[in-house]
């Protein structure tokens, strides 16, 4: 009975080799190993040295052994846990001792691992889990509003200590980030309404309604909001990657140490730009959204551009205009809020700061797409 | 904030520290004195960073009380707190220099939130404190274009702007060069004498414990607190604690070169 592997290495080297010698009649193998054994070459398995021989004591012996890695540890260390499952003998005192060192650091039975928390199953325990999370996070936002409230009221009493020129370049910034995307889209949100409805008031003769759709959907409700969800997207998540960053490399400790507040000196400034940007952001994508409507009717329609304002003008009234810029302090509020605390409250890693980001423009657009319903059903019942 | 000599700069008393469920520090009690440079020692996980962050005010304490010149720490009201944060400067492990600010508005900082001096006043103050860890004139450069150990300077330059009574460390010499790491040293123990500071300090260094520390105290991961207190070299020659010799043993060379070479920089194994 005698099994053997020998494969090709390509550097030159001795081959890895692993023979198998037939039983003693003391009921002992002999298990020679040869040649250079390396992780990244061809080396012997153990179940084809074996050849599905039975139950048998072996002894291993090095014979002409070379250079050898990790790779003749784990190598005698299957050979040994096949041992150890069919009861006989691992016989190892002839290797280098340095080897035996090595192969007594494999744990027999894997090493024990820490204990961890049991999972949950129950569907009970899986949706009180995600109410708990949800209130959690419910109870973060307004507490962190409840901070910036105060801080508002403390720099609003000594107006000087304000950070004015960190506002001035976070509102230069948002402004300039967004700008590109806003235009697009918004012109973009303007010829798309004025396509689909085209479609239908067509039908009826009535294609200059195209511009009192158009206008009133864009002011009101689209122009706010696509300009609020862009804004959510670059400057909430710039906000919190940035604050995320600083958190992780103590800058946030370093202030709060000094005794200078974090929320006061960080996030006023941006939550201060954001909202005041946001209504400029608004009326400017209203302008793009009309001027979209307005190409769409002058070159589909063949309605001309001034019908198109005039129809416009007589259709969209101010008040429609200051509600939906009204609406987006609010919009800027929440994405600022979003962007602050999420990077305020980030995990100390480089993983923690790309959640936080993601997690910012999450929770803007959430946000926005619930203080948009509110002030819908309160607009609804003043009538406005 | 008046500051009586003989009096401890801080006191700490029974505190109890750590994360949610997990307490680190039990029960720790001990006092630094003016001009002090006590180290905080121990191996990894043991709790000193925990400490630091409970005595410098990022970390509430489960339990117990810190009180930095007879007053609390803990119990303080805002105001109170702000006045006990203007009498200590930090230096952080990763330095925590605010990256989009230049160094010079990096330490003025400290000087507009605290104090009402001109805006001269605080450009000659900011010279002078650059000045002073050898980073003359590098003012208008921002952090990231200064290497570690230059940083390292610069975060003691911050740390050091108010003219605090007590410096905090947290691992000043991680990362630095020995030679860099040895004018660190240096540069700290200059501040004593300068100042009068009181220094805590958190490192694993064995070079920086012997060079520097006055006195040590030792936490330990399964004592949840100290094990040992003394100056270092009193603790090497006559503690019987083994944890603690462990701890402060030199080393001796383990290399061994049994029959064959090692080929350097791979992971072959001779025979």
């Amino acid at each position: 009975m005698s099994k053997s592997q020998r494969l090709p290495v390509s550097t030159g080297e001795k081959a890895a080799t692993a023979q198998l010698q037939a039983a003693a009649p003391n009921g002992e193998c002999l298990l020679k190993i040869g040649g250079d054994w390396r992780l990244n070459e061809a080396v012997p398995s153990w179940s084809i040295v074996l050849d599905r021989q039975t139950a048998m004591n072996v002894r291993v012996v090095p014979e002409d052994l070379g250079n050898w890695d990790t790779s003749l540890v784990l190598f005698l260390a299957h050979c040994r846990a096949w041992c150890a499952e069919s009861k006989s003998n691992f016989l190892a005192e002839a290797l280098p001792e340095n080897l035996q060192t090595l192969l007594g650091q494999v744990p027999v039975n894997g090493a024990a691992k820490p204990a961890t928390k049991p999972s949950v199953t129950s569907k009970w325990e899986v949706g009180s889990l995600v109410a708990l999370r949800w209130v959690f996070q419910v109870k973060q936002i307004v507490s962190f509003l409840g901070e910036c409230a105060l801080g508002f009221i403390g720099e609003a009493k000594n107006p000087r200590r304000f950070r004015w020129l960190d506002c001035l370049v976070e509102m230069q910034q948002c402004w300039a980030s967004s700008l590109p995307m806003v235009s697009l889209v918004s012109f973009l949100v303007g010829v798309i309404l004025a396509f689909q409805s085209a479609v239908q008031l067509q039908q009826f003769g009535a294609a200059i309604y195209v511009a009192d759709l158009v206008g009133l959907s864009v002011v009101r409700e689209l122009g706010p909001m696509m300009a609020a969800f862009i804004v959510a997207g670059g400057t909430g998540a710039r906000f919190a990657a940035q604050l995320g960053n600083m958190k992780v490399d103590e800058e946030i400790d370093a202030l709060e140490t000094l005794g200078i507040s974090s929320v006061n000196f960080l996030a006023l400034p941006r939550l201060l730009a954001v909202t005041l940007m946001m209504p400029v952001l608004a009326l400017y994508a209203n302008v793009l959204g009309i001027l979209g409507g307005m190409f769409v009717s002058a070159t589909m329609l063949n309605i001309p551009a001034s019908a198109y304002w005039i129809e416009t003008q007589n259709r969209v009234s101010l008040p429609d205009v200051i509600c939906g810029l009204f609406k987006c302090l609010f919009f800027g509020l929440a994405v600022g809020l979003a962007g602050c605390l999420r990077g305020m409250k980030c995990e100390r890693s480089a993983a923690g700061v790309g959640t936080a980001t993601s997690s910012a423009v999450v929770t803007g657009i959430l946000l926005i797409v619930v203080a948009d319903a509110l002030f819908a059903v309160i607009f609804n019942v003043l009538g406005i | 904030m008046k500051k009586d000599r003989t009096a401890p700069v801080i006191e700490v008393k029974n505190l109890t520290c750590g994360y949610e469920e997990t307490v680190l520090l039990q029960d720790l009690s001990f006092a630094v004195h003016a001009r002090e440079v006590l180290f905080v020692i121990g191996g990894s996980g043991c709790g000193k960073s925990t400490l630091l962050r409970c005595l410098i005010g990022l970390l509430k304490p489960i339990h117990g009380d810190i009180a930095y010149f007879g007053k609390s720490f803990t119990a303080a009201d805002i105001e109170q707190r702000r006045d006990i944060l203007k009498t200590f400067g930090v230096l952080y492990q990763n330095n925590a220099l605010w990256s989009s600010m230049t160094l010079a508005e990096n330490i003025s900082l400290p000087l507009e939130e605290h104090t009402s001096l001109s805006r001269a006043d605080r450009a000659e103050i900011v010279a002078l404190k650059l000045a002073e860890v050898g980073l003359a004139g590098s003012e208008d450069l921002y952090p990231s274009e200064l290497s570690g150990g230059m940083q390292k300077r610069a975060a003691l330059a911050r740390a050091l702007a108010l003219d605090p009574a007590i410096v905090f460390f947290d691992e000043p010499s991680e990362g630095l060069d020995p030679v860099i790491s040895r004018e660190m040293d240096q540069l700290i123990l200059q501040v004593r004498e300068n100042f009068g500071t009181t220094m805590i300090i958190v490192s694993h260094q064995l070079s920086s414990i012997f060079r520097l520390a006055d006195r040590v105290i030792m936490l330990n991961h399964e004592a949840k607190g100290i094990i040992a207190e003394g100056a270092p070299s009193e603790l090497a020659a006559t503690s019987t604690d083994p944890r603690v010799r462990d701890f402060l043993y030199q080393g001796k060379d383990l290399r061994k070169r049994p029959n064959g070479n090692f080929p350097g920089g791979s992971n072959l194994i001779k025979k």
